[in-house]
C-alpha cells in the first residue's frame, strides 16, 4: 500500500471481519468509532499469534519464552514511539487507556506541582476523562480549576484561553480533537501559549492519534494521552507518552512489582523509565495487539485516514443539513474530525438510535461522557455518528433514510 | 441476539400513542407521593406526583422530558397505579412495568423504561419516613 494514495475503504472493509455481519438482517454500518474502533484481521492474528506461541510474563524470566515476549512487548513501545514521532522510547508509558494515562499525570505529576491558589486551566469540551481527574486534583490541593469557554459555532474560545492564562497557572490539559463536535483544536498554538507562561501542557489524543498524523516534539507538549481500542487496537491498551525528564522527577503512580529497582524493609526504589510506571504485569498481549494496529494504520497511511474522513465529514455534513428538523453540533468540516453529533426535533436521541440499529446502523446516542459541553449547547443529549478509514458514502446514505425513517415513525 | 420485529415492536402504536398524547401530565400541589428522579446517561427526567384518598391513589400526575420509552412508561403507570393501595404501590415490579407496557426491553433501554417506577419507589421511601 502507497501510504501517500487515497485509501479504498471497499477494499479496507475485508480486513476487519466483523464488518461483514448482520444486525437484523441488515449488514452493519458501524458509526460508533468515537466509542471504540473494530480490529483488523493482522490485530486479531498478532493477538492470537502471541498467546499461541511467545507468550509468558515479561522482564522477568531469563528462559526462551520470557525473553520473546519482553522482546515483542518492547518493539511495540517503539512501534508506538516512532508512530507519534516520540524522540525517546523512555517516555512511551504502556496504560489501559487514556483515562487511565491522565489519571497517572494528575497523581503523580499533579500531587507534586500543583499547590494551594495554583490554577488548571481546562477546557469546556473535555471528556469527562480529562476533567474529573482535575476537578478532584484541584479540590484535593486547593488549587482553582478554571475552564475555556466553547463558542456558538463549537471553537475554543482563544481570547478566554488568554485571559485564564493570567494567573499562576500550573497546568493547561485539553483536547485535541473533540469526542462531540470533532472539532480538531489549534493543539500546538494552545501547548505553546501554555509554556509562554511557565505552565505544562497535556494533550488528550483519544480522538485524535487514531486519526490523523500526530507528531508529539511539533506539538511540543508535556503529556499526551491516547486509547488503543479506538485505533484498531486491543481494549486494555493505551499510552501516555510524558516528557523523559518531567517522569524522572515524577514520583511513581501505581507500586508493586515491574516498577522497582530494589525493594528493602521500609524502603524502595525505583526502575527506569518507563518501567518505573508499569506495576504489576502489563497487559502484554494487548500492548504486542497495539503494535500491529500501529503497523496497519502505518501502512493505510494517517495521512489517507485523514483525508478519508474528511470526506466522510464533508459529505455528511452536506446531506444532514438538507434534513428538515436535523441541527448538527459544532464547526464545518474542514475544522473537524470524523465526529457529527446532532439532534433530531422532536426525538430522543435514544429512541433514534434504536430505529438506526433496527436498519443495521450503529450510532451513539447520549452526552458522549461530556455532560458540561452539551450543557454549554444547551442539550440533554445528543445522537453522534463517527466515522473511520472502512467507512463509506453509502452507509451515511443509510443513516440518512434512518433518520427519515424515524422521523416518519416517531416524529409527531 | 434480539429479532428485529422486537426492536420494532418498542415502538407500537399504543406506546407511540402514550408517548404523543401522554395521560396526566402535569404536577401537583400538596401531593402525598412526590419524586423526581434522572437517567444521567441519557438526560431522561421523570417528575411523579401522587395524591391518595382513603388510602388509595386517587390522583397522579408525571412531568419531565425523554425517549419515547420512559415517556410511555411515565404515561402509562399514572393510569396503571389509580385506586391501588400504598401497600400495592410497594409491590409493584419490574415485571408489572414490562407487562403493562407489552413489551421486553434489553438491559440499556430497560433503564428508560423503568425509570418512572424508581421515581415512585423513592417516593414510596420518602412517604415511609413521614
Amino acid at each position: 500500500m502507497n501510504a501517500q494514495s487515497k485509501l479504498d475503504p471497499i477494499a479496507l472493509r475485508a480486513d476487519f471481519p466483523i464488518l461483514s455481519r448482520q444486525v437484523h438482517g441488515k449488514p452493519l454500518a458501524y458509526l460508533d468509532n468515537a466509542a471504540s474502533s473494530q480490529r483488523p484481521r493482522t490485530v486479531i492474528a498478532a493477538l492470537d499469534e502471541f498467546y499461541r506461541a511467545h507468550y509468558a510474563n515479561i522482564h522477568r524470566g531469563v528462559h526462551t519464552l520470557s525473553e520473546e515476549a519482553t522482546a515483542a512487548y518492547e518493539e511495540a513501545r517503539d512501534k508506538l514511539a516512532a508512530f507519534i514521532h516520540a524522540p525517546d522510547r523512555r517516555g512511551v508509558i504502556f496504560t489501559r487507556n487514556a483515562t487511565e494515562a491522565i489519571n497517572l499525570v494528575a497523581y503523580a505529576w499533579g500531587r507534586v506541582n500543583v499547590g494551594p491558589g495554583d490554577r488548571i486551566v481546562v477546557t469546556e469540551m473535555e471528556h469527562h476523562s480529562n476533567l474529573v481527574p482535575w476537578q478532584l486534583l484541584a479540590r484535593e490541593v486547593g488549587a482553582e480549576l478554571a475552564i475555556v469557554s466553547v463558542t456558538d459555532e463549537g471553537r475554543l474560545d482563544l481570547e478566554s484561553l488568554d485571559r485564564l492564562l493570567q494567573g499562576p497557572v500550573k497546568l493547561v490539559a485539553f483536547v485535541h480533537v473533540s469526542n462531540v463536535l470533532g472539532t480538531l483544536n489549534p493543539a500546538q498554538e494552545i501547548v505553546a501559549r501554555a509554556h509562554t507562561v511557565g505552565a505544562r501542557a497535556l494533550v488528550d489524543a483519544a480522538q485524535s492519534v487514531p486519526h490523523l498524523p500526530v507528531d508529539v516534539e511539533a506539538l511540543g507538549c508535556d503529556f499526551m494521552a491516547f486509547s488503543g481500542h479506538k485505533m484498531c487496537g486491543p481494549t486494555g491498551s493505551g499510552v501516555l507518552y510524558g516528557r523523559p525528564e518531567l517522569l524522572e522527577e515524577m514520583p511513581p503512580f501505581l507500586t508493586g512489582g515491574g516498577m522497582i529497582r530494589r525493594v528493602g524493609r521500609l524502603d524502595a526504589t525505583w526502575n527506569d523509565l518507563p518501567w518505573k510506571f508499569e506495576a504489576g504485569t502489563p497487559a502484554i498481549a494487548e500492548a504486542v495487539g497495539l503494535g500491529a494496529a500501529v503497523d496497519y494504520l502505518s501502512a493505510v497511511g494517517m495521512e489517507a485516514v485523514q483525508a478519508h474522513e474528511r470526506e466522510l465529514t464533508t459529505y455528511a455534513l452536506e446531506r444532514l443539513g438538507k434534513l428538515r428538523g436535523v441541527h448538527v453540533v459544532g464547526p464545518p468540516a474542514e475544522e473537524r474530525s470524523g465526529v457529527v453529533a446532532f439532534t433530531v426535533d422532536s426525538i430522543h436521541p435514544h429512541d433514534l438510535a434504536q430505529v438506526l440499529d433496527l436498519k443495521g446502523v450503529a450510532v451513539r446516542a447520549g452526552h458522549h461522557c461530556a455532560q458540561p459541553l452539551h450543557e454549554r449547547l444547551g442539550l440533554r443529549a445528543t445522537a453522534r455518528a463517527s466515522f473511520y478509514l472502512y467507512n463509506t458514502c453509502e452507509e451515511l446514505d443509510r443513516l440518512v433514510a434512518g433518520i427519515r425513517k424515524a422521523q416518519d415513525w416517531i416524529g409527531s | 441476539m434480539i429479532p428485529g420485529d422486537q426492536v420494532t415492536q418498542l415502538y407500537r402504536e399504543h406506546i407511540l400513542d402514550h408517548y404523543r398524547h401522554p395521560r396526566n401530565q402535569g404536577t401537583l400541589d400538596d401531593a402525598d407521593i412526590s419524586s423526581e428522579m434522572d437517567n444521567p446517561v441519557c438526560g431522561d427526567l421523570v417528575r411523579l406526583d401522587v395524591r391518595l384518598k382513603d388510602g388509595r391513589v386517587s390522583e397522579a400526575r408525571f412531568s419531565g422530558h425523554g425517549c419515547v420509552i420512559s415517556m410511555a412508561s411515565a404515561s402509562m403507570l399514572t393510569e396503571e397505579i389509580l385506586g391501588k393501595t400504598v401497600e400495592e404501590l410497594e409491590a409493584l415490579q419490574d415485571e408489572d412495568v414490562f407487562d403493562m407496557m407489552g413489551i421486553t426491553l434489553r438491559p440499556v433501554r430497560a433503564k428508560c423504561g423503568l425509570l418512572p417506577l424508581r421515581v415512585l419507589q423513592e417516593g414510596l421511601i420518602k412517604l415511609d419516613k413521614k
